[in-house]
């Protein structure tokens, strides 16, 4: 175990997948010459060379079909989006042609591919920048939807990505890119997906979330029990695709009670089907309705007021949790968090 | 039909010279052969249309009749180990590839046996085995694979090579742009063995080259991305072969990709619902059935080889028997399992079934 940053980790895990096994390649814009707008590839380029970091124009269609193409011949390409938002520009190459490609060839193809990059809201990027993807790209099979919330997953999550058969969205948050943690070193390092985890045990109200609102979630439960003496269990889920809702239901069956946290818009998103999971698995255990905390349902204004109060914070949190112990009289009578 | 004569001169010398070559007698059993998969491909189409109409195709269905010296001509070039990308036109493509018809058919009419496991339907034909790494029925959205793959190719250090074929009318959608410049950037290194063959039947869809393309030289558009190109005439299988022979070699050699833009025309709708086909006339078809690829690589053979009528007759006869075989034993397959329905969307953690009887 070493500390490393949120960012070291995601590095540590390219580099150790690079060394372990040639077929694994990067491409991407500017990660190069350039080191990444992120610096996540600093001095890869010097080490691997051109033909295993490869820049790429400013076209991702063409980078995740070109990494398509690799992977159906045996290679492990792995694409950096210089954020997330970036890939709609490739929505057609990873949902009709990496997520499709395996079922209508029946089988005849693995595509072992990772897309990658920063995604999330916090600093002042406004609308186009700003976004967080897990509904988009989770409401499609044929891809595994990754968002890891701290530094040993970042890196387990992403070598476990590197070394599968299936195209992976791998979905980092730059909020937490300075973040620090435990990382263990190589194959330790790995972490299977679909396996949510017990980020916090408690016993009165279950939290469910991922990535930077599952730290947000800590924080709050933390608060929490110092002030309140209320204990929350805060439930990890770190894979959308696949889902594992069993840590999910089994602490539902403890506490009754639970509230789903996620930092993307309120519709069709992964709070409504984990909270909707939750009703059609165990409607008799609920003790209070379900509820979701989201981020407002408008793009993503540029000044920094209004920004922040687009996106959830700790007490938006803490007002659903209320909300569903009947602590206070919070919410809205939506059954939105209300504030 | 406008914007569809072959007017590169300077290739076409060079082209006119190869295929004075490839005339040879020498090269008669190759040409029957070449001749043969042709009309097999012609009666498959047909057959394909009327299982179409009588409701046992589902979807969309593109047929080849009239394009069949441009797959033919270019593809019986390759070497073993070269790999096909194709668009949902892609029968012809998987048949010249050597898949066998009876799973090609079986494909199409949605059963397990079809070569895709009758997942995939006409526009994604699917045959590993065989080189064939997919129809795809995005237009244009094949190019960056191919583009991928060929980089792959290289980088595994083997000399096999890529053939992208795909119709004028992906030349206009952004992967096309994409794929093309990432393709002309990675051949300056040698990193890019693909041949694009743009199949120009003169429509996208409805749409002639003139009212799609900005430019309607289209070989011409290559420059952009620094990829040579050279126009054919596509229903003239002596000089795509000639064509094919050369620039398979060169892009063997170099790891650079090269660009044939084969002029053709199709008889048959867009697709199998395109009865109408108000874009063009029936006077236009006609005029063009007078070139009939099968028709004008039959009438060099006549001159070159002897062939004589009974000899086509006999090549139509068993083609015609083939593919009823190919029918028969696709209309005896079962359907897929149900079961199937759940495999193959993913290597790993496959689908949570909904339904859960």
């Amino acid at each position: 175990m070493t500390e490393r940053t949120y960012r070291d980790a995601i590095r540590e895990a390219l580099a150790e997948e690079m060394d372990r096994d040639e077929k694994v390649l990067m491409m991407g814009e500017d990660i190069g010459i350039y080191e990444g707008t992120f610096r996540i590839t600093a001095g890869m380029l010097k080490k691997y060379g051109p033909r295993r970091i490869i820049d790429t124009p400013i076209a991702e269609a063409g980078m995740v079909g070109t990494a398509i193409g690799m992977a159906m011949l045996g290679l492990r390409p792995i694409v950096e989006m210089m954020t997330v938002n970036f890939a709609i520009v490739a929505a057609d190459q990873i949902l009709n042609h990496a997520a499709k490609i395996r079922y209508f060839s029946g089988g005849q193809v693995d595509i072992p591919m990772v897309i990658r990059g920063p995604q999330g809201a916090g600093v002042q990027l406004s609308a186009q920048h700003s976004q967080t993807f897990e509904s988009f790209y989770g409401h499609f099979p044929g891809i595994h939807v990754v968002a890891p919330g701290t530094p040993a997953d970042a890196k387990g999550l992403l070598k476990t990505a590197i070394r599968g058969r299936d195209p992976v969205m791998f979905l980092e948050s730059a909020a937490l890119y300075g973040m620090k943690g435990e990382v263990p070193e190589g194959d330790a390092a790995l972490v299977p997906f679909g396996k949510s985890r017990v980020a916090r045990e408690g016993r009165d109200v279950t939290i469910v979330s991922y990535s930077r609102m599952m730290q947000l979630s800590l924080a709050v439960a933390e608060s929490l029990s110092a002030s309140e003496g209320i204990e929350a269990e805060v439930i990890d889920l770190r894979t959308l695709r696949p889902l594992d809702m069993q840590p999910v239901f089994e602490s539902v069956r403890k506490t009754h009670r639970a509230v789903v946290v996620q930092e993307q818009w309120k519709p069709f998103g992964p709070a409504a089907e984990i909270s909707a999971a939750i009703t059609e698995e165990m409607f008799d255990e609920l003790d209070a309705p379900v509820v979701r905390v989201t981020g407002e349902d408008v793009p993503m204004p540029y000044a920094r007021n209004l920004e922040l109060l687009a996106v959830p914070h700790e007490k938006e949190i803490i007002r659903a949790v209320e909300q569903v112990l009947y602590r206070k009289a919070g919410g809205n009578g939506n059954g939105s968090a209300g504030w | 039909m406008r914007g569809q004569q072959v007017r590169d001169t300077q290739s076409m010398a060079k082209q006119k010279e190869q295929a004075a070559v490839l005339d040879q007698l020498s090269y008669a059993p190759e040409w029957t052969e070449i001749l043969r998969e042709m009309i097999f491909i012609r009666r498959f189409e047909e057959a394909s249309e009327r299982e179409f109409r009588k409701g046992k195709i589902g979807g969309y269905l593109h047929v080849y009749s009239g394009q069949e010296a441009v797959v033919a001509g270019i593809l019986t070039g390759r070497n073993k180990g070269d790999i096909v990308y194709a668009g949902y036109r892609d029968h012809a493509h998987a048949l010249l590839l050597g898949s066998d018809p009876g799973a090609v058919m079986a494909e199409l009419l949605g059963k397990a046996t079809g070569v895709s496991k009758g997942k995939g339907g006409s526009m994604h034909l699917f045959d590993v085995e065989h080189g064939l790494y997919g129809g795809y029925g995005i237009v244009g959205g094949h190019l960056t694979l191919a583009t991928g793959s060929a980089y792959a190719l290289r980088y595994t250090g083997t000399d096999r090579i890529v053939f992208c074929f795909f119709g004028d009318g992906a030349m206009n959608i952004g992967s096309f742009h994409e794929a093309l410049n990432m393709a002309g950037l990675w051949g300056k290194d040698g990193m890019c063995p693909v041949v694009f063959v743009i199949e120009n039947n003169g429509y996208a869809m409805g749409t002639s080259v003139d009212r799609h393309s900005a430019v309607t030289d289209l070989a011409a558009r290559m420059r952009a991305y620094a990829i040579p190109s050279e126009k054919v005439d596509g229903q003239d299988v002596f000089a795509v072969r000639g064509v094919a022979d050369r620039i398979i070699r060169q892009v063997r050699d170099t790891g650079k990709p090269y660009c044939i833009e084969a002029v053709t025309y199709r008889f048959s709708g867009h697709g199998a619902a395109d009865v109408q086909q108000p874009y063009r006339t029936k006077e236009e078809v006609e005029k063009q059935k007078h070139r009939d690829p099968i028709l004008i690589l039959s009438n060099r053979l006549r001159e070159i080889s002897g062939l004589t009528d009974s000899d086509l007759k006999a090549m139509d006869e068993q083609a015609i028997q083939g593919v009823a075989a190919a029918l028969k034993f696709a209309e005896e397959s079962p359907e897929p399992d149900p079961s199937e329905l759940f495999t193959d969307v993913v290597a790993e953690h496959g689908p949570v079934r909904v339904n859960r009887d």
